[in-house]
């Protein structure tokens, strides 16, 4: 994965532009130690990593506010990071940027459950959002996989998912209003504790921006109260493609589960061999699961599985208890675990129309066996949002390119059936040479303008999103050497 | 008017317009632009329609009452629950989809499932250059590249007019009950309903008519499912309460705001935080009042020119003037976001050609 050339003139700067930072912030809030800086090297995709100049650990919004007008000022390109969870590189610095991470901006501002909101710095992370209100009965619905670290921040920028989306939405539904500071380090303050802020949808602009638009420092979550309770119900058939008939008949029946899950028979076989979950040996593994009281889940479960007997299952496990729940959902959540103990992996995320199912997997089987790489499938059946993990040997020369080049395939693929690159990870730079498949010159150009009205010079997380041939005149901006 | 019939044309006379266009649907909202008028309904019918991925594709300026009648054989709805305003607006002419998602119409049902915006998944639009540009898809998830899907819904057709929409719909329930509470005032009802929507007993609906007397909580979904939360609500509130059992009507008549319909006056809809309702209304010099989305939503009957925004002052909140003339129709903007608006503006119409003057 190419990325621009450090600029020189702004690694030239960098004395002055740590002082001037060193004015602004604490004097450990500002990182510019080599040896230091490498903490910062990558986020979650890891094969991709390059220390920043700089790094700064903002408390404030006027701090962060000071921090980009300074670097508006010198040219010097800012990469935001909530917690460095992104498995797209959305936080993979260049040489010559300033890292700017939110991780010390986590408080709890303001929770009204009259209301039902809540407002945090947005460096607080999306499991200790919910952590600060379920005492009282309520939590915060999007659930990315790495809830327990990924910071809110990442989570507007990326527009993250998780399993329940089905019901919840993912955070574009659930956010109400930003205090977002602009590249010249100007503070504006969009929608607030009420519903469908007024003017131009700016907050469905920002998130899943991925940090080109702004900084957003502060964030008004709507927050839900629990449900009474929530089952699943475990069950195995013969073949992809009568699971897939099978999600597609629940779906039209009129239950709206909170959460379909879908494994396939290398995943089931890895994820046994990890976790013991006691999963049948079949073709395709469906979790589905409700919510309510218990005899509304058993109302529900009832119906689910009458539908899956009609797709003559192997196995229908239905879940009487927490324990029973916990054991069905044991395996799916150790998938990626357990993959990751066979070889190293990439997880891609492109969603699909569900009729498509196995159509998908079919070519996917067929792409494994060409590339000669293992591919496990694991994902969010309901919303068509897959998630092929590709195994391939870190330590083998070519390996990581062979699995990059399948990966693309299964992604135009996607794109081929009339689905997208991305259901709930963002481009970043894993898939923004890809944008050309998706999306033709002229809508990359109207996305790109928008970012023109928010950030002319290009200086916020430049190299990521869009295609770096076709951002190329618009990352130029020239500062004078010193 | 101008009818385009396919996409190509639209573009097409965008790009040769020498004057600003004003963009119409259905005509039905009664919003008056300046500008040669542009209407959309040439470009009419569903395209795709699959009930098992719960999404349909419409061209935009496809009826709505067409597409849910399609939806409807399928046992399926637009879950955001449109309002139609002809009978407020006193128009006529039929609603299109691409009306509803430029302008993000959204009924009750928007406290429990979400906004117009949050179902669009994707769009086709034609920007003031007269280019035709796509964004989004017909999955549920996208995250690939910016959300100008959301972005188009509710400008207004500002920034463009749509071609296309693709939406995810929803499972009809298998039934309906409406909870009515009697003889709260507005602080009590909005208190009350903030109880019921702070519960696990989802509710569908929750609102407030005073000039009635009545409190509202729906209740959809399996009827034994319904039944229950009916019970348990009715114990969580207390007071007096009666179960009213499949009556969509009632619904629909709220969602159109019947109760404005005919009377005189300009009508307002104030976006607000739910408990500082009962005070903007009490303070907003309106004649009548009704409270939606649990006091979220405030639609006030003033006096015609009341200039409605004064007397309500600073909040956390906006408000639009829906019908009467002599104000802005939307809520002026603070500075630093009316400059990202008027930024995007020029990016997506630099010539100022397409609804001009709308949106400030």
């Amino acid at each position: 994965m190419e990325m621009p050339a450090p600029n020189p003139a702004v690694l030239a700067r960098k004395a002055r532009v740590v002082s001037r930072l060193s004015a602004v912030l604490a004097s450990d809030a500002v990182i510019h130690d080599e040896r230091e800086t490498r903490a910062y090297e990558c986020d979650a995709l890891t094969a991709y990593r390059c220390p920043p100049m700089v790094a700064v650990l903002p408390s404030t919004t006027e701090e962060v506010s000071a921090v980009l007008r300074i670097c508006f000022e010198e040219g010097v390109p800012v990469v935001p990071r909530g917690s460095g969870t992104s498995l797209a590189g959305g936080a993979l610095p260049t040489a010559d940027c300033v890292i700017l991470g939110v991780a010390r901006m986590n408080d709890v501002i303001e929770t009204d459950y009259d209301n039902r909101f809540i407002r945090v710095q947005t460096g607080r992370t999306n499991l200790s959002v919910t952590g600060a209100v379920e005492e009282d009965g309520f939590f915060y619905a999007p659930d990315p996989s790495s809830q327990l670290a990924c910071a809110i921040a990442g989570n507007i920028a990326m527009n993250s998912g998780g399993a329940h989306c089905l019901k919840y939405g993912v955070t574009t539904n659930n956010l109400m209003g930003v205090k977002m500071v602009m590249m010249d380090g100007e503070i504006v303050e969009i929608g607030g504790a009420h519903l469908d802020a007024g003017g131009l949808d700016l907050l469905g602009l920002i998130c899943g921006s991925e940090g080109q638009l702004g900084v957003v420092t502060e964030a008004t979550l709507r927050i839900l109260h629990k449900p009474e309770g929530a089952r699943p119900v475990l069950m195995g058939f013969d073949d992809n493609e009568v699971a897939g008939a099978c999600v597609s008949d629940i779906i039209k029946a009129g239950v709206l589960p909170v959460a379909i899950e879908f494994m396939d028979r290398p995943c089931i076989e890895a994820t046994e061999a990890f976790a013991h979950a006691g999963y049948p040996m079949c073709e395709a593994l469906l979790i589905v699961e409700v919510e309510g009281s218990d005899a509304e889940i058993d109302h529900q479960l009832d119906l689910i599985m009458e539908i899956a007997r009609r797709h003559n299952p192997v196995e229908l496990r239905q879940s009487k208890s927490a324990e029973e729940s916990a054991a069905i959902w044991l395996g799916r959540k150790s998938a990626f675990g357990a993959m990751g103990q066979i070889n190293d992996y990439m997880c891609l995320d492109g969603t699909i129309p569900v009729s498509s199912l196995p159509h998908v997997l079919r070519r996917i089987g067929e792409l494994s066996k060409e590339y000669g790489l293992k591919v496990g499938n694991v994902f969010h059946a309901g919303d068509g949002n897959m998630h092929p993990l590709i195994l391939f040997d870190a330590n083998k020369p070519g390996d990581l390119e062979l699995c990059e080049a399948m990966g693309a395939d299964i992604l135009r693929l996607c794109v081929e059936v009339g689905g997208c690159l991305t259901g709930e990870h963002g481009v970043g730079i894993e898939k923004r040479d890809l944008m050309h498949v998706q999306y033709a010159p002229l809508d990359l150009e109207a996305q790109m303008a928008v970012k023109d009205v928010f950030d002319p010079h290009w200086l916020l997380n430049p190299a990521k999103v869009f295609p770096l041939d076709a951002s190329d005149a618009r990352r130029q901006f020239p500062i004078a050497a010193e | 008017m101008h009818l385009p019939q396919t996409e190509a044309e639209l573009a097409e006379h965008i790009r040769a317009t020498k004057e600003p266009l004003a963009i119409c649907g259905g005509g039905t909202r009664g919003v008056t632009v300046d500008g040669a008028r542009l209407g959309t309904s040439g470009l009419s019918g569903i395209t795709l329609y699959e009930p098992g991925a719960m999404t349909v594709v419409a061209q935009a300026g496809t009826p709505v009452a067409e597409i849910e009648h399609a939806l409807a054989a399928e046992n399926q709805r637009l879950a955001f629950e449109p309002m139609d305003h002809r009978a407020l607006m006193g128009t006529d002419g039929a609603p299109t989809i691409g009306g509803v998602m430029a302008a993000n119409v959204s009924g009750p049902r928007r406290i429990s499932v979400g906004a117009a915006r949050d179902f669009l998944l994707g769009v086709r639009y034609v920007d003031g250059m007269g280019q035709a540009i796509k964004n989004g898809g017909r999955v549920m998830k996208n995250v690939t590249g910016y959300d100008l899907v959301k972005l188009m819904a509710g400008a207004h057709g500002t920034l463009g007019v749509l071609s296309e929409v693709s939406l995810k719909v929803l499972p009809c329930p298998e039934t309906q009950a409406t909870l009515v509470l009697h003889g709260l005032d507005d602080t009590a009802a909005i208190a009350a309903l903030a109880r019921a929507l702070g519960s696990p007993f989802e509710v569908s609906a929750a609102a407030h008519d005073p000039a009635a007397g009545e409190t509202l909580l729906r209740l959809e979904g399996f009827a034994q499912s319904v039944k229950y939360r009916a019970e348990q609500l009715t114990a969580l509130l207390g007071g007096e309460i009666t179960l009213e059992e499949n009556k969509p009507e009632r619904w629909v008549a709220w969602r159109d705001v019947d109760a404005f319909a005919g009377a005189q006056g300009d009508v307002w809809r104030v976006s607000c935080k739910p408990s500082d309702g009962p005070g903007l209304a009490a303070t907003s010099g309106a004649t009548a009042v009704l409270y939606d989305w649990a006091g979220g939503l405030i639609w006030l009957r003033t006096p015609a020119g009341h200039d409605l925004r004064a007397a309500l002052g600073t909040y956390d909140g906006h408000a639009t003037l829906v019908r009467g003339e002599g104000h802005p129709r939307f809520q002026p903007e603070a500075a630093g976001v009316a400059r990202i608006t008027a930024g995007l503006r020029a990016q997506f119409d630099p010539r100022g050609v397409l609804n001009a003057g709308l949106m400030g």
